[in-house]
């Protein structure tokens, strides 16, 4: 593992010179590091490139880590990774993503997850995304998430990514049974030219199922933003979405929400706010001493918290 | 010592809300503002407080000239105020917000002490956000702690009364009693309430803009509604 990917993973994953526990470590495309517990099985796909990552039955309160970087221009890296999570397992999966280039040229990660959460398991995914290195250089993340969350599991997906990636492109599946729930909760800011890009489409086919995505973001400078959600309810159902996105300078940013009910029971919702910091929420903090600049940093370093 | 030399203030177009004020309150004194709605005390407070400029006259404290110092510098310098309508944050709880306040990191004892003026259990709240998910009532229970914690010279409260429940409003009375008992600074109190009024050093009696009286509460209560007669038309145009 080269110097680069270990101060990635420090930022992406927690890493602290070891992790604790099952992990996958994907630098530039190769494995640079893998370990399996006795609960968590990890192995290598044998017909493309990517793991599978089997977590036994009840398995509870474990972590699993699965950083990938790519620490220079001129990689295009492809993963296929599946998690295949035992009925009433109860774990933490860590799959931070740091991109770094110090030349010009495209470094790129395409993630692509499929989650199989068994009946009543609980799965808390973290996410986050980093791009370092020289401005010339164009660092892209694409992942694509597909879960199936099968009855009465639990799925959360917490994904962060705070700058430094000029592209990215989210895209979200999700099906969802009886009684199973989903929660999502993103935080982007984007900055200078940057583009992000993030496409949630949740199937509620179990009765009593229940999504829950709430998705707040800042675009600075010149960036630009898109939101679409899409949810659908088949079954009685709940689903909320919600949007909150702060513009500073010149950034811009599109939601599109979009909600399909064809259930009578099925009840969904959806709020979308997107503006400036309000000037109230600045002369507030600037009554407590902060300056103005002091006051927008603050306000936005909470809301992206 | 907080002196307003006619200050005059007129919005946009041209209409004077705030009509040569003149005024000087001492520190270590609980002052009440008082008078009719519209009248100009919001105004006059967010003069105080640098949200607003005044057109002409000057405002001191401590005889520093504040008039051109912006919110933040008049923050630094020792003016807190409290808003009438508390604002919501998505992110900042209230803990984040009394240590930015305090300017410091609280301690949890100390957290439970200023929560506890405004009758808030810090076990329940200081985690809490300062979003929708928190009442009128609760957040204008924050606001009022955000401004004790400041432990300003000039702490200014505008309506605090507005929005809390009667058993909270009398632990907050007590609160201001002891801050004035405390003799730290000048607190201003821009209210109608009689329990407040009743424990004032001095009452500030605006109308139309004007400083209609200044006195003791003896002085100024008995006297407080007199020339005000019950009209039909709010702005006086019956007769027109």
């Amino acid at each position: 593992m080269n110097k680069i990917t270990e101060e990635l993973l420090e930022q992406v994953s927690d890493y602290k010179g070891e992790f604790k526990g099952a992990y996958n470590i994907r630098e530039n495309g190769q494995c640079v590091g893998r370990q399996s517990s006795k609960n968590i099985r990890i192995e290598p796909k044998t017909d493309k490139s990517g793991i599978d990552i089997h977590i036994a039955p009840n398995t509870k309160g474990e972590k699993v880590y699965i950083p990938a970087c790519v620490t220079h221009s001129d990689v295009s890296d492809l993963v296929y990774n599946d998690f295949f999570v035992g009925e009433g397992a109860d774990v933490t999966i860590v799959a931070g993503c740091g991109v770094h280039a110090d030349n010009e040229g495209e470094a790129k990660h395409n993630g692509i997850h499929r989650f199989f959460v068994g009946k009543g398991a609980k799965v808390v995914y973290q996410e986050k995304h980093l791009g370092t290195g020289a401005k010339t250089a164009f660092k892209r993340i694409d992942p694509v998430t597909d879960a199936v969350l099968e009855d009465d599991s639990y799925l959360e997906m917490d994904t962060v990514q705070l700058g430094g990636v000029d592209s990215t492109l989210r895209q979200t599946r999700a099906k969802v049974g009886n009684g199973a729930k989903l929660i999502v909760r993103e935080r982007i800011m984007t900055v200078g030219e940057e583009k992000a890009e993030t496409d949630f489409k949740v199937e509620m086919n179990g009765e009593d199922s229940a999504v829950d995505l709430v998705s707040r973001s800042v675009a600075k400078g010149h960036s630009y933003q898109q939101f679409k959600s899409e949810i659908i309810g088949n079954n009685r159902c709940t689903g909320h979405s919600e949007c909150d996105a702060i513009l500073v300078d010149n950034g811009r940013v599109n939601a599109a929400p979009a909600l399909e009910a064809a259930h009578l029971d099925a009840a969904l919702i959806h709020e979308a706010a997107i503006g400036k910091i309000a000037g109230e929420q600045i002369i507030k903090l600037c009554t407590l001493g902060l300056t103005e600049e002091e006051a927008q940093e603050r306000i936005i370093s909470g809301f992206l918290k | 010592m907080l002196k307003l030399q006619n200050v005059v203030w007129n919005i946009p177009d041209g209409e004077q809300i705030i009509q040569d004020i003149s005024y000087t309150a001492q520190q270590g004194k609980l002052v009440v503002i008082t008078g009719p709605n519209g009248g100009g005390k919001t105004t006059l407070a967010k003069l105080i407080a640098g949200l607003e400029k005044p057109t002409s006259g000057k405002i001191y404290l401590n005889n520093d000239d504040i008039t051109d110092c912006d919110i933040t510098q008049r923050a630094k310098k020792g003016i807190a105020y409290a808003f009438q309508q508390p604002v919501r944050f998505k992110g900042i709880t209230i803990q984040e917000l009394l240590e930015l306040a305090a300017g410091k990191e609280l301690s949890y004892t100390e957290l439970c002490d200023l929560l506890g003026k405004v009758g808030l259990c810090a076990r329940e709240y200081i985690n809490r956000e300062l979003d929708s998910g928190l009442s009128g009532g609760e957040m204008k229970r924050v606001e009022i702690a955000s401004v004790l914690a400041r432990n300003a010279k000039v702490t200014i409260f505008d309506e605090p009364e507005a929005g809390i429940d009667l058993w909270s409003f009398t632990k907050l009375v007590e609160t201001f009693q002891e801050l004035r008992n405390q003799q730290n600074g000048l607190l201003l109190i821009i209210s109608h309430q009689e329990r407040i009024l009743e424990i004032a050093d001095e009452i500030v009696v605006i109308a139309k803009g004007k400083i209609r009286t200044v006195g003791s509460k003896d002085e100024v209560l008995p006297q407080l509604l007199s020339g005000e007669i019950s009209k039909k038309c709010p702005r006086g145009k019956e007769n027109q």
